[in-house]
């Protein structure tokens, strides 16, 4: 299989669901701030809810796809940095984003 | 007018007779022939089929035998160089060995199935695939592309807008039979992948071409493959 044929497809397969996420994302913290929601009743509604939860799953997942492929082309151009240890750093990278990602949309389910 | 042109020492400074239609290679003959014949520049055909006068006129790159002194004098002044991207031979003399190796690396060569014995193939005008690359295949593999291209500038392994051109027009070619291989030496990071769709290629072809559309094409066909479990 061809790796970075692959990237590219995850590459665009995750900027995809992004874009979806990105909206409803913006559009739900434009509503929450002009209704003057406060943080409780934010949580009011989220904990609990497993729509919320799975949808800030898929945003978390489609970031950990998305961020560090983008990254792997900005170290090649800009650093000029290939091979295993640049990969190395991009995949705890991704576990980075994952953990937080995760942990963000755990503290306002449970 | 007042002409800048580019050698090892920095910019020369030359003055030059303004012609009605003079193109920016007749500017550059007149320095040569009538001024300093130690100017070295390459042309051959003077009529936009060859591809080998290209240079960069006023910071940008384009084939200067038809490019008109009027379209692009500035203040009674040009600005000459080599092609951005090339190392320089000499003055405005670029090497373009990397750059049609590339065409090479992108497996640039047709490769068909049938023999002198056999009747002609035929390709008929009409069919999706040949309406495709009716544009790419007008190619003159001047440069100018690959001069404009930011990602070559990045990552000199790129193979560039005019090899990648190349490799569209042969995945499209209802005669070849390289297909998959082809797919498998453009993919990647060298090769479609890198391809940021800055389009400078398709700003600044002469032939009013678009490799950026072929090199998307590549990264369509590229995906196909992959999810088919032939790349």
């Amino acid at each position: 299989m061809n790796v970075q044929t692959a990237l590219w497809v995850a590459q665009r397969a995750s900027a995809a669901v992004l874009a979806v996420c990105v909206a409803v994302h913006l559009a739900m913290i434009i509503y929450a701030v002009q209704g003057g929601l406060t943080a409780a009743e934010i949580l009011g509604r989220t904990r609990g809810n497993a729509g919320w939860l799975a949808f800030y799953s898929a945003f978390v997942l489609a970031v950990t796809v998305h961020a560090p492929i983008g990254l792997r082309s900005i170290c090649i151009e800009w650093l000029g940095w290939r091979g295993r240890s640049r990969d190395v750093v991009l995949s705890l990278f991704a576990l980075l984003i994952a953990w937080m990602g995760v942990r963000a949309a755990l503290g306002v389910f449970a | 007018m007042k002409v800048f042109v580019k050698r090892a020492s920095g910019f020369q400074k030359f003055e030059v007779p303004r012609h009605p239609s003079q193109t920016v290679l007749d500017v550059v003959t007149y320095i040569q022939r009538s001024l300093d014949p130690t100017l070295a520049y390459r042309y051959a055909c003077r009529v936009g089929m060859c591809g080998s006068c290209a240079m960069t006129v006023n910071g940008v790159p384009r084939w200067t035998c038809r490019t008109h002194v009027d379209k692009v004098v500035r203040d009674d002044a040009l600005e000459v160089g080599p092609l951005k991207n090339l190392p320089v031979v000499r003055d405005l003399v670029t090497d373009m060995r990397e750059f049609f190796d590339k065409w090479a690396r992108a497996k640039g060569q047709f490769q068909g199935t049938r023999t002198k014995r056999e009747d002609f193939a035929v390709v008929p005008p009409a069919s999706e695939e040949r309406k495709l690359v009716d544009a790419s295949i007008e190619c003159i593999g001047c440069g100018v592309c690959y001069a404009a291209c930011d990602v070559v500038a990045w990552n000199p392994d790129y193979l560039g807008p005019a090899a990648l051109n190349r490799a569209w027009t042969l995945v499209k070619d209802a005669r070849d039979s390289l297909k998959i291989e082809r797919l498998r030496a453009v993919a990647g990071d060298a090769g479609c992948h890198s391809c940021h769709t800055h389009m400078s290629c398709t700003e600044h072809c002469p032939k009013k071409l678009s490799p950026t559309a072929g090199i998307a094409g590549l990264k369509r066909e590229t995906a196909r493959a992959l999810l088919k479990g032939e790349l």
